[in-house]
């Protein structure tokens, strides 16, 4: 009975998860892909110019025969990256994809425990959870970023990022699950802590690119970041009507 | 003392309802792990070639990137 579950639950997550995915993917590449590529023309900028200072220690005494050209090939010991253009934007969609598959099987999962089914309507409020979870709860400490952008260790980030996830998520589902001041007290506990923590920010803020190009990327990361989780809600809720309502509500 | 069958039904039938609610708990949590697994591997995990070939999704999807 569980495997016939599982088989119900992930055929639900991987129609609305590809779809979400697939649209998502579309919205970057006017969105926010644009904006990347062009924050790392200064983030190139400012890269090539620190091993072309290093390397001047050693210019110096091997005499100047070599500048930047060389300094280049020693930062060669990069790992594969796909080509700009089309082979990178098709890795975008794949990753997409991933992403929204990833989150699908978590918003099928969270229904199921939620326990009310869904249809297309509810998805929509299901949608807005899951942004407000994982976009709008950890963009308030830690807003997208373009790459170039001074920011604190990793996993630091990481750890507050997930944190700050599962705070709100849990926050949220108390209070909807239980609609009592104690729920309502739960979810505010759990939401406002991460942020009473803090997210770990860099020493030395600032970034590469200006700041009108990075301020520009958050907006429109953000709202793509919406698009994608009305999209991925709906088609959850769609699917998991037809397919999964009788069995798990 | 007489039994009441239609007692024994209901519990019974309360009994599978449970069941088959444990059973779609059960198969939720592989479902959420199976998620968890691909948000990991999407936005997080540290190997250069996972991170250059998700770069422009992990930036754009908010995920702590570089």
């Amino acid at each position: 009975m569980m495997f016939g579950y599982l088989r119900i639950f992930l055929t639900v997550a991987l129609l609305a998860g590809i779809g979400a995915g697939v649209v998502n993917w579309g919205v970057h590449m006017f969105g926010t892909t644009p904006l990347i590529l062009e924050a790392e023309v200064y983030e190139n900028a400012g890269a090539a110019e620190e091993p072309a200072a290093a390397a001047t220690a050693e210019a110096e005494a091997t005499a100047h025969t070599h500048e930047a050209g060389a300094a280049e090939h020693e930062h060669e010991a990069e790992a594969w990256a796909p080509a700009d253009g089309w082979e990178r934007n098709l890795y975008t969609l794949g990753a997409d994809v991933v992403t929204g598959v990833g989150f699908a099987f978590l918003l099928t999962a969270a229904i199921v425990f939620f326990g009310k089914g869904a249809d297309w309507r509810r998805g929509l409020l299901w949608g807005l959870a899951g942004f407000a979870c994982f976009t709008l709860a950890p963009s308030f400490g830690l807003p997208p970023e373009l790459p170039g952008t001074e920011a604190a260790p990793l996993l630091e980030r990481q750890l507050w990022w997930i944190g700050t996830v599962v705070a709100t998520a849990a926050g949220l589902f108390a209070a909807a699950r239980l609609r009592n001041v104690y729920g309502y007290a739960i979810a505010v506990v759990l939401i406002v802590a991460p942020h009473v923590i803090g997210a770990p920010h860099p020493e030395t803020p600032g970034g590469l690119a200006p700041e009108e190009l990075e301020h520009k990327f958050i907006l429109v990361a953000i709202v793509t970041s919406l698009v994608f989780w009305l999209v991925l809600g709906a088609l959850t809720g769609a699917f998991f009507k037809r397919y999964a309502n009788e069995a798990a509500a | 003392m007489g039994i009441d069958m239609s007692q024994i039904r209901t519990a019974s039938q309360t009994q599978a309802k449970l069941n088959t609610r444990t059973a779609a708990l059960a198969a939720a949590m592989i479902v959420a792990v199976f998620g968890a697994v691909f948000i990991y591997g999407m936005g997080f995990a540290g190997a250069d070639v996972l991170h250059n070939a998700a770069h422009d999704a992990r930036h754009a999807n908010n995920f702590p990137c570089h």
